[in-house]
C-alpha cells in the first residue's frame, strides 16, 4: 500500500467534522449507536469536567453519543461519586462478567466495556485529560459514520506550541519514538504510518472490538493495532487530528515499565507470526534500580501481560448481543 | 373594568398600606385597580419561581459545561476575540437573529419576543484580568467550579449562552426582545468600552439593562457612584543628577506622593474614599529605581467630590516632582457619573421581592460595572450575581455549583417581570 495515499485519504483535523448537525443527521440516518468508554482509576480531578461536556455537547445539545459509561478499576477516591453525580453510568469493572477470573489494568475496562456498553460504535477517552472538548469524540466518531470502511479511529496530537514554518517531524510521545515505532519499521512497517500509536483515545466498530483480544496491561493499543492490520489491513484506520492533549507527565521510570509491557505484546504477536518461536519464554519481572546513600538497591515489579479472549467467544456476550 | 375594593382583595394581593392612602388620593378606583392587576401579575412570576428553579437544574451539566469552556478561553481586556467567536457560535445554535460582533469586539444576538414592545438588553462582561499565559484549565468538583475567572465572568457569560436553551426548556415566550450581549473591553482600561460603544450606536430603543456577574448571589446594584481610576507614573530622567536631592529614586517619590494622598480629608458625606490599588517599581534589590507606578481609584456619592480630589492629587503629583525633578504623568483610565434608578423604582422593587421568593439575601451596593453606562444613557437597570466564590482574582477562584440554579432563576424571573410590564416606571 502507497502509505502517503493512506495518509493522504485516512488522516483526518477535528475542524473537518465541525459541523455536529450534519454528523447527528448521518448518524441517525445509518441507525447506529454510539457509546463512549471512559476507563478510570482515581481520576476525582479531571473526571467531572470529561463527563459535563460530553453530557451537555454530544447528548443533550447534539444527540451523537447514546450512553457514557465510566468503567473503573476501583478508585480509592471519589471518582466513581463525582461522574454519577453528573450523569455517567458508572461501573466497577469487577462487576461486569462477575463469573470470570478477576483481573485488573486499562485493558480488562476496556474489554469488559465491549460487553456492557450497547453502543454500534464505541470511543474510549481517557479520564486525565485536562483541556477536554468534545472534539475528543466526534473527531474520532465521524469518520466512522462517514466512511463505512474505515473501522477503527485514533486520535493523534499534532499542535507545535511554536513552528518557524517549513518541514518539520511528527511524532508520538517518548515510548512511540524510541520502541513502538522502531518495532513497526522492522515487523510491520505499515503501522508506522499512525502517528500516535499509543494514544488512549480511539473510536472502534464493534464487530472489529468483539473479535480482537485484548492485552489487560500496557499492550493494549499495540496489540489492537497488529490485530485489526493483520484481519482488515490499512484501509481499515483511520486517524483524526485533536490539536492538543494536556494531561500528567508520566515519569521515565513508569515510561520503563509501559515498555517492558508493549514488549511483550510485541513477542507474543511474532510468535503468533511464526517469526518468534513458541518455546521462547519472555520474563515478567521488570528491574530498575535505585541508589540510596551511594548503594545501588534493585526493585523488581512483576509486569505479565495478559490478554482476555475476543469478547465475541464469551457465552454471555453472545447471549446478551444475540450472536448466534 | 372591575374594581376589587381592599375588603375583597386577597391579602396578598393587596398593596402595602403605606402605599394605599398616597395613590387613592390622586385618582381614586383606577389607580388601586392597577396596583392590583399589577401585583397580581408579579405574585404570578414569585409563584412559579420554585418551578423554574427545579426545572433550570435540570439542564445543570448544559450550563456548567459552558461555564467551563468560556473559562478555558483566556480573554485578557482588548483580546477576546475568542470567546466572543465561541459566544456568537452559542447564539447561532440557539437561533438567534442578528447573531454578530461590532466593531469593538461585542457579541450580540437577538432573542426575538411576540410583540418586541420593550428592548431588554442583557450584558454580561467577557473580558478577564488573566493574560493568555495564564493557565486556564477549569476543573469541575461535586459542587465547586476551579479556576482562573470562572465567577468573573466566565458564569456570567454562560448565563447568556445558555439562556435561550434555558427559555425553551421553561417554554417561556416572550412579548420583549431579549438583546443579548457579551460585552468586550469593559474592566480596567476597557472603561466598559464595549457597552458604551453598543449603546452609543444602536438605533434599537433601549427599555432596560440586566447586567449579569458570576458572583455574588444576593448582589443588587441599581445605582452607580462616582469613580475614576488613576495611575501616577514617576520617571527619573537618564541624565538625573542623583546628588540633587539625594539617590532616592522613583519608589521614594511615589511613596511621599501616596502619603499626602492619605493626608487629604475625606468628607463624611457624600461619601467619598480613594483606594491606593497598586503600586509597581524598581528593578532588583541593589538599584534605584528609576521608575514606578501607583493606580488608584477614588470614589464618591458627588461626581464634583470626584473631580476635586482628582485635581488635587494630580497637583500634589506635579509638586512632589518638582522637588525631585523626575518626570510624572497623571492619566485616568476610567470614569464614572453618580446615578441610577430610586429604592422604591419598581425594577429594584421587584428585583428585591424576586430576590426575597427565592431566599437570597439582598446586597444593596453602588456599583461601578455595566450599570453606570446605562446609567449615562438614563437607561433603567440593574446589576444582579448569580453565585458565590472563594479565592476572586486568584487562579484558584472557585464558584459554587448549586446556588448557581438560583442565580439563574433570578435572572429568569427578572426577565419576566421587565417582560411583563412590573419593571416600567409609573407613568
Amino acid at each position: 500500500m502507497n502509505l502517503n495515499e493512506w495518509l493522504k485519504n485516512n488522516t483526518f483535523h477535528h475542524s473537518n467534522f465541525w459541523d455536529l448537525k450534519a454528523l447527528v443527521e448521518e448518524k441517525e440516518r445509518l441507525g447506529i449507536t454510539i457509546s463512549l468508554c471512559i476507563p478510570t482509576l482515581n481520576e476525582e480531578r479531571t473526571i467531572g469536567k470529561e463527563v459535563v461536556i460530553f453530557r451537555s455537547e454530544l447528548m443533550t445539545r447534539y444527540k451523537l453519543l447514546d450512553e457514557i459509561a465510566i468503567i473503573d478499576s476501583g478508585s480509592k477516591d471519589r471518582t466513581r461519586a463525582v461522574a454519577e453525580s453528573f450523569g455517567a453510568d458508572v461501573y466497577l469493572a469487577s462487576e461486569i462478567l462477575p463469573d470470570l477470573e478477576p483481573k485488573r489494568g486499562k485493558g480488562e475496562n476496556l474489554w469488559k466495556a465491549i460487553y456492557q456498553l450497547s453502543g454500534d460504535i464505541i470511543v474510549y477517552i481517557d479520564a486525565d485529560i485536562k483541556n477536554i472538548h468534545p472534539r475528543f469524540v466526534y473527531g474520532l466518531v465521524a469518520p466512522l459514520i462517514y466512511r463505512p470502511e474505515i473501522k477503527y479511529v485514533k486520535a493523534f496530537y499534532d499542535r507545535p506550541l511554536a513552528f518557524s514554518g517549513g518541514v518539520r517531524p511528527s511524532g508520538g510521545g517518548r515510548v512511540t519514538e524510541i520502541l513502538t515505532r522502531p518495532m513497526f519499521s522492522l515487523f510491520f512497517p505499515e503501522l508506522t504510518a499512525i502517528i500516535q500509536p499509543l494514544s488512549g483515545e480511539y473510536a472502534v466498530r464493534r464487530d472489529v472490538l468483539a473479535h480482537i483480544p485484548f492485552p489487560i496491561g500496557y499492550g493494549v493499543e499495540t496489540a489492537h493495532l497488529i490485530d485489526v492490520y493483520q484481519k482488515w489491513g490499512m484501509q481499515a484506520f483511520g486517524q483524526t487530528d485533536l490539536d492538543q492533549r494536556v494531561h500528567r507527565n508520566q515519569t521515565t521510570r513508569d515510561l520503563g515499565k509501559m515498555s517492558f509491557g508493549i514488549i511483550q505484546t510485541f513477542i507474543s504477536r511474532l510468535k503468533r507470526m511464526g517469526i518468534v518461536t513458541n518455546d521462547f519464554q519472555v520474563g515478567t519481572i521488570f528491574r530498575q534500580y535505585q541508589v540510596q546513600d551511594r548503594t545501588f538497591e534493585e526493585v523488581e515489579q512483576v509486569i505479565a501481560e495478559e490478554e482476555r479472549p475476543p469478547m465475541i467467544e464469551i457465552p454471555e456476550y453472545r447471549t446478551k448481543f444475540k450472536v448466534e | 373594568m372591575r374594581f376589587c375594593p381592599p375588603r375583597f382583595c386577597p391579602p396578598r394581593l393587596r398593596p402595602p398600606a403605606s402605599r394605599v392612602p398616597a395613590l387613592l388620593a390622586f385618582s381614586g378606583q383606577v389607580i388601586y385597580y392597577c396596583i392590583a392587576k399589577m401585583e397580581k401579575g408579579i405574585i404570578e412570576i414569585l409563584e412559579q419561581l420554585p418551578q423554574i428553579h427545579s426545572r433550570i437544574h435540570e439542564l445543570r451539566e448544559t450550563i456548567l459545561a459552558d461555564v467551563v469552556m468560556i473559562g478555558e478561553i483566556p480573554a485578557p481586556t482588548f483580546h477576546e476575540e475568542r470567546r466572543v467567536e465561541f459566544l456568537v457560535n452559542r447564539f447561532t445554535e440557539s437561533g438567534l437573529q442578528n447573531c454578530s460582533t461590532d466593531e469593538v469586539g461585542n457579541a450580540l444576538g437577538i432573542y426575538p419576543g411576540k410583540t418586541g414592545e420593550r428592548n431588554i438588553l442583557i450584558v454580561a462582561h467577557m473580558d478577564t484580568d488573566y493574560d493568555s499565559a495564564v493557565d486556564h484549565t477549569i476543573s469541575v468538583h461535586t459542587n465547586a467550579i476551579v479556576g482562573p475567572g470562572v465567577g468573573d465572568n466566565a458564569v456570567g457569560v454562560a448565563s447568556l449562552s445558555t439562556l435561550p436553551f434555558l427559555l425553551e426548556h421553561l417554554g417561556i415566550e416572550l412579548e420583549s426582545n431579549l438583546i443579548m450581549m457579551g460585552s468586550a473591553r469593559s474592566i480596567g482600561r476597557g472603561d466598559l468600552g464595549g457597552l458604551r460603544f453598543f449603546l452609543g450606536n444602536t438605533d434599537i430603543p433601549i427599555s432596560h439593562g440586566l447586567c449579569v456577574e458570576g458572583v455574588t448571589l444576593g448582589r443588587l446594584s441599581y445605582s452607580s457612584i462616582g469613580m475614576m481610576r488613576c495611575e501616577i507614573s514617576y520617571k527619573v530622567p537618564e541624565e538625573y543628577d542623583w546628588t540633587r536631592f539625594g539617590a532616592i529614586g522613583a519608589i521614594v517619590t511615589i511613596n511621599e506622593v501616596m502619603n499626602r494622598i492619605l493626608e487629604i480629608p475625606l468628607p463624611r458625606r457624600p461619601r467619598t474614599s480613594i483606594v491606593l490599588g497598586s503600586i509597581h517599581g524598581g528593578t532588583a534589590y541593589n538599584t534605584i529605581a528609576t521608575e514606578a507606578v501607583l493606580r488608584f481609584e477614588i470614589r464618591s456619592e458627588s461626581g464634583e467630590m470626584v473631580v476635586d480630589l482628582s485635581q488635587r492629587i494630580a497637583d500634589i503629583a506635579a509638586e512632589v516632582s518638582s522637588h525631585s525633578g523626575a518626570d510624572v504623568s497623571f492619566n485616568v483610565f476610567a470614569q464614572r457619573r453618580p446615578g441610577g434608578i430610586q429604592f422604591a423604582h419598581p425594577f429594584a422593587v421587584r428585583a428585591r421581592e424576586i430576590m426575597k421568593s427565592l431566599d437570597i439575601k439582598p446586597r444593596i451596593s453602588p456599583s461601578t460595572s455595566e450599570l453606570s453606562a446605562f446609567i449615562d444613557k438614563k437607561i433603567p437597570a440593574v446589576t444582579i450575581g448569580l453565585t458565590n466564590a472563594e479565592d476572586l482574582a486568584k487562579p484558584t477562584e472557585s464558584i459554587e455549583i448549586d446556588p448557581t440554579y438560583t442565580g439563574l432563576a433570578q435572572l429568569v424571573g427578572l426577565i419576566l417581570a421587565i417582560d411583563r410590564g412590573h419593571c416600567d416606571e409609573p407613568k
